[in-house]
């Protein structure tokens, strides 16, 4: 597994640009995905890999084709210091896992081994043996994440139709 | 413990008699709204899921926005999927070229927004609608598909971070300039996961285009909603266009408040952020001088009827300057048939300047004014964030539209009273 790790505000432009929000299937997001802040990303990331960022992580724009297209590459998970509220609940209702979490942001480096356990919110850097803990998801949000997703949790609930 | 007017709107749409910072609850929903770009993603969501039909056809919107009229074959395929799902499911307001206008304009002016209302929308800029003192706040495409085939969302109860606005705007100082100040105060990240409750004596002066304008960059801020209390300018603007009964809310006297700020509207100069961030700020005064290509007037936070006016009364007799482009952009068909009757869009294009059809184009770089490498644009729009416009190259100064108008004719970032 690699890292990827950018700095704060990472907004939602740079993570899918709005040129390709014209053909929002999986193929097309994952293949333009950080192309804005990293134009080699979409070409190197592998299944597993993790991306962490600064504060305000998903910043901007509405549109859930950002997690998508992070998750569409294959990405573990994604770990920062704070995320951008309407990213954090695209995420959480897309069932992507993502973790806030400032001290492993500030001890995980592109190179490092990472492992995450996402019952616990243990993250423990390999390379380094530092152990970070995230903080914890509220149940109800939990219980979306296990559904995989809002929309499968609302119909679990009897809610949807 | 007293509530802010945002907790007392979530504790009702919640069933409950209060509620507190970081409590979830789910809420009953007033309107769910959904544009060109996200309606798709919130379609395929919802029938991947199997849903069958929405909550209640009278409170779902389908603006096409964003692409529209299509800039390509993508974006028309798009547009149609909207349509084909507008038409299947009896959506009343679905908003189609002729009728549509950029969304955040379009649903205050046609009375789909009321006080106390709880509203979401798959656009960030939701949080427009606080200017009428309702709950609302941008979700993703999943949180519009929930909302259509339940009625419901899930919301985490913010904290509030007051702003207390006195005095009184001078001339050539907007809305834009408030809320540009506001974000370079606290930075992009300094309301996160709050409101913003904007109060005190100074709201009184503030029009409602302008309180549209200051709620609509709440995001900005990080914010989950910007939002106004309810006055007689509030009320005036509701005549007319709302005819159902609708709740108003204050803030108790005891609420708590996570911050409070103060904000002397007499002080603020006009004032403008520099790539790659709305906090970049400065005041015209301080960066004046930077030479651009591009000028847009328009957008979900500056296309009203007032922004036009402003823009209009600064290029009125004077002409665009060579080498730069000028787009104005009314957001509304209601507003670009007002500016006709006032003849600003005959200073408009006798200025040099084009007038286009509502669209939110540009200001994602979509289409109708897209930059090229290394180009400079003052643009009325939102956002500033690297490659918002066109390549990554590009540059783009946030600014009012009185500033916009301004630079225009210099072609260089200029301070309207200096004309």
């Amino acid at each position: 597994m690699k890292i990827y790790k950018y700095g704060d505000n990472v907004d939602t432009d740079v993570i899918i640009p709005a040129r390709y929000l014209n053909a929002p299937d999986k193929k097309s997001l994952a293949s333009h995905c950080m192309e804005d802040i990293d134009a080699g990303f979409a070409s190197s990331v592998e299944a597993g890999d993790i991306v962490v960022g600064g504060s305000n992580f998903g910043c901007g724009s509405s549109r859930e084709h950002a997690p998508l297209a992070i998750k569409a590459c294959g990405v573990k998970c994604v770990i920062a210091k704070s995320f951008a509220r309407i990213f954090y609940r695209n995420a959480i209702n897309i069932g992507f896992p993502i973790l806030e979490c400032p001290e492993a942001v500030d001890g995980i480096s592109p190179g490092d081994q990472v492992s995450v356990d996402f019952g616990t919110g243990v993250i423990v850097n390999e390379s380094t043996g530092a152990r970070f803990q995230a903080a914890p998801f509220p149940e109800f949000v939990n219980g979306i994440i296990e559904h995989g997703g809002l929309l499968k949790s609302l119909k679990a609930r009897g809610v949807a139709k | 413990m007293g509530m802010t007017m945002t907790q007392k709107i979530l504790a009702r749409s919640a069933g409950l008699a209060s509620v507190e910072a970081g409590q979830l609850i789910e809420g009953k929903l007033d309107l769910v709204l959904g544009n060109d770009i996200t309606t798709p993603v919130a379609i395929t969501e919802f029938e991947k899921a199997g849903l069958s039909s929405v909550f209640d056809r009278d409170k779902i919107a389908i603006v096409l926005d964003h692409s529209t009229p299509c800039k390509d074959i993508k974006s028309a395929q798009l547009c149609a999927a909207c349509r084909q799902f507008a038409k299947k499911h009896a959506i009343t307001h679905f908003y189609d070229v002729g009728r549509m206008g950029i969304e955040h304009a379009l649903l205050p002016e046609q009375g789909l927004t009321a006080p106390g209302e709880v509203i979401i929308g798959a656009d960030s800029h939701t949080c427009t609608y606080g200017a009428l003192g309702a709950f609302s706040t941008g979700v993703g495409s999943t949180d519009m598909a929930a909302g259509m085939a339940t009625g419901l969302a899930w919301f985490k109860v913010p904290s509030a971070i007051r702003v207390n606005l006195v005095g009184k705007l001078g001339r050539f100082v907007s809305g834009k300039d408030v809320i540009l100040h506001l974000i370079g105060m606290i930075g992009v990240d300094g309301a996160l996961y709050q409101s913003l409750e904007f109060t005190g004596e100074g709201v009184a002066s503030l029009e409602m285009d302008d309180r549209f304008t200051i709620c609509n960059m709440a995001i900005e801020a990080g914010a989950k909603n910007g939002i106004f209390p309810i006055d007689d300018k509030t009320l005036d603007y509701l005549k007319g266009r709302v005819d159902r009964e609708f709740t108003t809310f204050e803030a108790d006297p005891d609420a708590q408040y996570a911050q409070e700020l103060t904000i002397d509207l007499s002080a603020l100069r006009p004032t403008v952020a520099f790539p790659h961030l709305p906090s970049n700020t400065r005041t015209v005064d301080e960066a004046a001088g930077k030479p651009i290509q591009q000028v847009v007037i328009g957008s979900c936070t500056n296309g009203r009827l007032k922004d036009l006016r402003e823009a209009a009364d600064v290029l009125r007799g004077r002409k665009v300057a060579d080498g730069v482009r000028c787009i104005v952009i009314p957001a509304t068909q209601q507003i670009y048939l007002d500016a006709m009757a006032e003849d600003l869009v005959a200073d408009f294009i006798q200025a040099g300047a084009v007038v286009s059809t509502p669209t939110c184009g540009p200001c994602l770089g979509g289409h109708m004014g897209v930059l090229s490498d290394g180009e400079w644009a003052v643009s009325t729009t939102n956002r500033n964030f690297v490659g918002r416009m066109g390549p990554t190259s590009s540059m783009i100064i946030l600014a009012s539209p009185a500033v916009a108008a301004a630079s225009a004719v210099t072609g260089v970032l200029t301070d309207p009273a200096s004309l």
